[in-house]
């Protein structure tokens, strides 16, 4: 990767006592797609906000290309390009007209403005529907029309707050799709925030996890859940039948699951075991689902079903989420 | 000698239009005119090759944004109708007043047609400030707010533009749409009466009226940067909306109301002496001067009646070698008002900077 091109030094932000954003350190280098993670008022949308100088830091900078944010909040606007979460189109203009509007608000002249419009607009996918009111389009479409307003720029960096929200399953994936095609096509850097951590996953090449205001880790996300689970990295979960079958009648369901859990506890590799009525959850250091398998199927209970899970970001991010509540 | 007269005007003529195209000529060269072309050509789809900066481009949003408003085509239609029903009433018992008055350069009745009301109605200058006021409010109440509700603020703010070009470019929006409405309104109102009566206004005529046009449109400036400012302040336009109205009312109704309960209770006696009736006078008055409407109806009846020569009590002293019923030029008329015009300049540049300052500090969040 190249040399960085947002840089964070001890950023802060603070609404009264309260503090959004502490002292944020980060750089992210060219050419990433940098995950900005974490629950919703963890910081996130302060922190983008101060990158583009819509609001203004405590203490600490922001550099975004080398341009401070706070004090030269222009020059930072050319470079770069914003998706608010939940972005807004004036509702009795065409789709066509509102991304002309910003074109000529870019400085773009007329004659040049129009094609690149057009263009934008069929890169997004839009160009049937480019004469229809903005206000008519459905939720995917105008975050589409979001992402054709930020390239209209051709910015350098691309920011993108909650790209995914309230879209429906297919439509995340078209659009991060196309966010990955467009920035490695332009060669963008692309920071986006969300708190969907399995798109996250599918298109960042590192994120940062964001918990109250402060980066608790940074890293690609096989690094973090090494780091995380390194003596349990298998999750297992067991269904039985709650009906007893070839069981004595005076032993009751609760007694007798009992024994198998210890009965599973024993099996080397083990490390946890939590029940819920007739749900098994078990965290191992080796793959022993077969083993499992064998303990309950022998028992006499009915297998219903066992599924071999992977950690992915949520787990990581429940993880940081338990540690960070201890703390306190 | 009557033709050589006759033809040596004509020649004089001919030689100031000359005069005058060499000059125009002249000033196309300049540099200023040049920027001005630019201006006025940057919008056009013809001029492929500069791109306007955004400022100019936002407030020619704003301004079409006004005109294809349908709220803006509502007010402007009623406030057309009402001023053109208050004229043509007034009109009425015009020829009456002008066998009356004989043609005389001193009686300014042309002007009569912005003051005149057969009772039925209202007159011209009453409508509009009546009218003005809720016209400047529906201007200006959902300016900011309700760009952050829809979302669309913290897009535009994602662009290369200063912050302040918003805020200022909504104000000057407005008023070059309501300055060109009011212009429209009044030469319309002057052309009905040229045709009506038949007498062309004279020079001064003209210069009261274009100024007591700029003066309506000062008084509803007010109305729009106060509205603005509440669209700074609340999130919601219902909310800005009514509490520019009630503004309004409290202002229109209420606060007669009050003062003339004060005046009750400050009366002085019978017994008191003249100096004290002066000072209590001058105190109500006073009172009355904190209005917006007060102070444009005291500028624009001192600017349509020349023979108004003084806003408040008059004394002896004052009216001291005057010619009864001889009316002040329009410097004059204008010395007098000075003062409104200033606090209603006031008023609504406190507005402005009020509501800049709050725009400039708050963060721009989404939705």
């Amino acid at each position: 990767m190249g040399s960085s091109v947002i840089e964070f030094t001890d950023l802060t932000k603070k609404y009264g006592s309260f503090t959004a954003v502490d002292s944020l350190n980060l750089s992210i280098s060219e050419g990433e797609i940098f995950g900005l993670l974490g629950p919703n008022g963890a910081g996130k949308s302060t922190t983008i906000l101060m990158m583009l100088g819509l609001t203004e830091p405590n203490s600490g900078s922001v550099r975004v290309c080398g341009i401070d944010s706070t004090t030269n909040p222009v020059d930072v606007k050319k470079k770069a390009g914003y998706l608010p979460e939940d972005v807004g189109f004036y509702d009795d203009y065409t789709g066509f007209e509102n991304l002309m509007y910003s074109a000529r608000l870019n400085g773009i002249p007329e004659r040049e403005a129009r094609e690149k419009v057009n263009y934008i607009l069929d890169r997004v996918g839009l160009s049937e529907q480019s004469t229809k009111k903005a206000g008519k389009y459905s939720r995917g479409m105008r975050q589409r029309l979001g992402l054709a307003d930020v390239l209209i720029k051709s910015p350098e960096v691309i920011i993108l707050d909650e790209p995914t929200l309230g879209i429906d399953p297919k439509g995340v994936n078209e659009f991060l799709d196309l966010i990955v095609r467009l920035s490695r096509e332009e060669k963008n850097t692309v920071l986006l925030s969300s708190h969907h951590l399995h798109q996250v996953q599918k298109i960042c090449d590192r994120v940062g996890l964001f918990v109250r205001g402060k980066l608790i880790a940074v890293g690609d996300i096989k690094s973090l859940s090494r780091q995380l689970f390194e003596h349990e990295p298998y999750i297992i979960e067991a269904g039985v039948s709650p009906i007893l079958k070839g069981v004595s009648a005076n032993q009751t369901f609760d007694d007798f699951t009992e024994n198998i859990s210890a009965q599973i506890r024993s099996i080397q590799g083990v490390v946890s075991l939590q029940r819920e009525n007739d749900l098994f959850r078990i965290t191992a250091s080796e793959d022993i689902t077969g083993d499992i398998a064998e303990v309950i199927v022998t028992s006499g209970l009915q297998l219903k079903y066992l599924l071999k899970k992977e950690y992915g970001l949520d787990d990581i991010y429940n993880r940081y989420f338990e540690e960070n509540e201890t703390d306190t | 000698m009557d033709w050589m007269i006759f033809i040596t005007v004509i020649l004089r003529k001919m030689k100031l239009i000359h005069n005058i195209s060499r000059r125009l000529r002249q000033l196309k060269e300049s540099n200023f005119a040049r920027g001005v072309k630019s201006f006025i050509n940057s919008g056009k789809d013809t001029d492929y090759t500069r791109a306007p900066g955004p400022f100019t481009v936002m407030i020619k949003k704003e301004i079409s944004d006004h005109i294809r408003s349908k709220r803006f085509i509502i007010l402007f239609v009623i406030i057309i109708l009402a001023c053109l029903g208050s004229v043509l009433s007034g009109l009425q018992g015009f020829s009456d007043a002008i066998k009356a008055a004989g043609r005389d350069e001193e009686s300014f009745f042309f002007l009569r047609l912005f003051t005149a009301s057969d009772e039925t109605l209202p007159s011209f200058f009453v409508f509009i400030s009546f009218l003005g006021p809720l016209l400047g409010i529906a201007m200006g109440f959902d300016a900011i707010n309700m760009e952050e509700n829809k979302g669309t603020l913290s897009r535009i703010m994602s662009h290369p533009i200063h912050r302040d070009n918003i805020i200022i470019a909504k104000f000057l929006a407005a008023i070059a749409v309501l300055s060109v409405m009011f212009f429209l309104l009044g030469f319309i109102v002057m052309g009905i009466g040229i045709i009506a009566i038949g007498i062309p206004p004279t020079p001064q005529e003209f210069l009261r009226i274009i100024s007591f046009i700029i003066l309506s449109i000062l008084y509803v400036s007010f109305w729009l940067s106060l509205s603005i400012f509440f669209s700074v302040r609340f999130r919601q336009p219902a909310t800005s909306a009514l509490s520019g109205i009630a503004v309004w009312l409290f202002l229109t109704v209420f606060y007669s109301i009050i003062v003339s309960v004060i005046a009750k209770a400050a009366a002085p006696s019978e017994m008191a002496s003249t100096q004290q009736v002066m000072k209590y006078q001058q105190f109500i008055v006073s009172l009355f001067r904190v209005l917006p409407s007060e102070l444009y109806s005291d500028a624009t009846t001192t600017l349509l009646v020349p023979t108004v020569r003084s806003l408040g009590p008059l004394t002896a002293e004052k009216i001291y070698g005057t010619i009864p019923g001889s009316s002040l030029s329009l410097g004059q008329s204008i010395l007098i008002v000075w003062p409104q015009i200033t606090g209603l300049i006031a008023a609504t540049i406190i507005c402005f900077v009020m509501s800049y300052l709050r725009f400039m500090k708050r963060e721009i969040r989404s939705r």
